[in-house]
């Protein structure tokens, strides 16, 4: 109770609201009593914060009555509707400290919808899918490079092809070596919207069209095709059978930047993201670029497709299971023109040590541009 | 490219009336005027959503980012202590770009290396001071959502919403002023206890 006095003392004395004489009777009383000087500092403080608090507040109703205004004339746009606003706002403000907690809560919801929805481009907020988008300047940079190192071959490429102004890269590789079929993520042929190409570790870029994009397993199939794609050897891998092992060492080669990029992890999860059974998870790190990298293990069997990696926690990256290929396989060969797609592979790399393993495998592995 | 631009404002002595308009947009802003608030939506959001349309960014993230800047903003206007020395378009776009740099730091431990490199003014400081204050509130936040009812109610009606004494009495029925002046102090001491609970001294 007496507490409650020396709020009311301190609140008033904050507010300039004590008269001249009860603020002498005040300060005297603090000066000559340490202990209650150390809390009424202790209530300015608080009675401080609680002001702070308080005009954060009020700017934050008023932010979002204009938002909402403005939310109705269209010029901002938010995917999800902000109903009866202020207790979302203040979510929102406050997410993240408790991002964490949601995280757990939230994301199945948020995960669902999106599987639902992937063709309409929606993904989960803390899944991220790794393909990376380029800009103007990296392009320029690339094409400088490119003009270099010609420059300092002396050669002159007898066929120039423009090169593409690509707005994103990811990563692909090879499924049917002579058919010339490269599989990637779905949501990595969502972004190009008006052309695809591959290109591979010398840097020389194809043609290819999308057959088939199945935005529920994230896997796409694009068909190389320019004429002058060379010929290449069978594929020196196969795909697992069964379902990767729990602890199962793996690596795999992918484009976070414009050169291949090795990496290496375990499997850390049957399932992926929410129990999702399409998916494993790995323990490895993973960038933007990497969507559609494959996962090997140490046979040389292709045990999944990178597709994206949690944002809340460090190193989860979750993959297709392999298997998935061969249902993505199947379909196409129902699609016409597309009968003669079949998957053959060799245990090339078995036995081989990892640096041999890399040799073999690079040439199957494709950058895949587009704009 | 946008870097470049915004350099060229900041080196360039800005008009007086832009200024006087901009100094008066942000009193309106301490206020905590919807107007201002209004304007400078509608004449700055279209370049931070684009900013972060461009760098890897939702339109969602773009109201985010937009909203926390305007409270960094807010933060810097109510202090009082605030100069301009560049535009205020400036002064947004730097702050939208730090903490879009910051969240997806946050979120992804990777950033592309040739994104977002051009700096404009240094807010660095602003933003890590935002932060500080964005605690602060969050620890409030926690402790009103702990501090339970009537206490929540009357708290906020009298703090925030800044009723007077007599009509809260009426709308939460107490007899008269006083009492429910009484029970407003009660609440206060919880609420304190609740905040300091959770509150670290930094120094």
């Amino acid at each position: 109770m007496e507490d409650s006095l020396l709020m009311d003392a301190v609140e008033r004395f904050v507010k300039g609201e004590m008269s001249a004489q009860e603020k002498i009777y005040f300060e005297d009383l603090r000066k000559n009593n340490p202990e209650l000087d150390q809390t009424v500092v202790e209530q300015i403080f608080f009675y401080n914060e609680l002001e702070k608090y308080s005009d954060r507040k009020n700017f934050t109703i008023a932010l979002h009555e204009v938002e909402t205004k403005l939310s109705e004339e269209g010029i901002i746009s938010r995917n999800l509707p902000k109903g009866k606003g202020k207790l979302i706002q203040l979510w929102a403000r406050s997410k993240r400290t408790i991002a964490v907690a949601a995280s757990i809560a939230g994301v199945v919801s948020l995960f669902i919808a999106s599987l639902v929805t992937s063709v309409a481009k929606q993904t989960p907020t803390n899944i991220k899918p790794l393909v990376e988008k380029l800009n103007q300047q990296e392009n320029k940079t690339r094409q400088i490079e490119n003009k270099l190192n010609k420059l300092e071959a002396g050669v002159n490429t007898p066929i120039i092809k423009p090169r593409l102004d690509a707005k994103f890269r990811a990563t692909g590789f090879m499924i049917d070596a002579v058919n010339n079929y490269i599989v990637t993520n779905a949501h990595v042929i969502d972004q190009a919207k008006h052309k695809l190409i591959i290109e591979n570790n010398k840097g020389e870029q194809f043609n290819a069209h999308s057959i088939y994009v199945n935005p529920e397993m994230d896997l796409a199939i694009i068909k190389v095709d320019d004429h002058d794609f060379p010929k290449m050897a069978t594929l020196p891998y196969t795909i697992k059978k069964t379902n990767a092992e729990l602890g199962e060492q793996v690596f795999m080669l992918g484009f976070p930047k414009q050169e291949v990029v090795y990496g290496e992890g375990y499997i850390s999860a049957r399932n992926g993201y929410q129990m999702d059974t399409i998916f494993c998870q790995l323990s490895t790190s993973a960038n933007e670029g990497n969507s559609g990298s494959p996962v090997i293990n140490k046979n040389g069997e292709l045990v999944g497709v990178i597709n994206s990696l949690e944002t809340n926690a460090d190193g989860v990256v979750f993959a297709i299971k392999a298997v998935n290929i061969n249902r993505a396989i199947a379909e196409v060969k129902k699609i016409k023109g597309n009968e003669a797609i079949a998957f053959k592979g060799s245990n090339a790399l078995k036995g081989n040590d990892r640096v041999n393993q890399i040799k073999k495998l690079q040439d199957y592995v494709f950058m895949i541009k587009g704009n | 490219m946008l870097g470049l631009q915004n350099l060229y404002y900041c080196i360039n002595i800005r008009p007086v009336t832009t200024l006087e308009q901009e100094k008066l947009l942000l009193d309106g802003l301490a206020q905590e005027s919807k107007e201002s608030i209004e304007r400078i939506y509608r004449e700055h959001y279209s370049m931070v959503k684009s900013l972060i349309i461009n760098n890897n960014g939702s339109s969602d993230d773009a109201a985010d980012i937009f909203q926390e800047t305007m409270i960094v903003l807010f933060e810097k206007a109510k202090s009082g202590e605030f100069e301009l020395h560049c535009q205020l378009k400036t002064f947004i776009y730097s702050v939208s770009r730090r903490l879009w740099l910051k969240k997806l730091q946050q979120s992804s431990r990777f950033i592309s290396q040739n994104e977002l490199l051009e700096e404009t003014i240094p807010v660095e400081d602003d933003v890590e001071h935002h932060e500080k204050k964005q605690n602060d509130f969050n620890l409030m936040e926690a402790a009103m959502a702990k501090v339970g009812e009537p206490c929540k109610s009357l708290l906020e009606a009298y703090y925030i919403q800044k009723k007077p004494m007599q009509q809260i009495a009426s709308d939460f029925g107490y007899t008269n002023a006083d009492n429910a002046k009484t029970q407003k102090y009660k609440c206060l001491v919880r609420l304190k206890k609740l905040f300091f609970a959770q509150y670290k001294f930094s120094e």
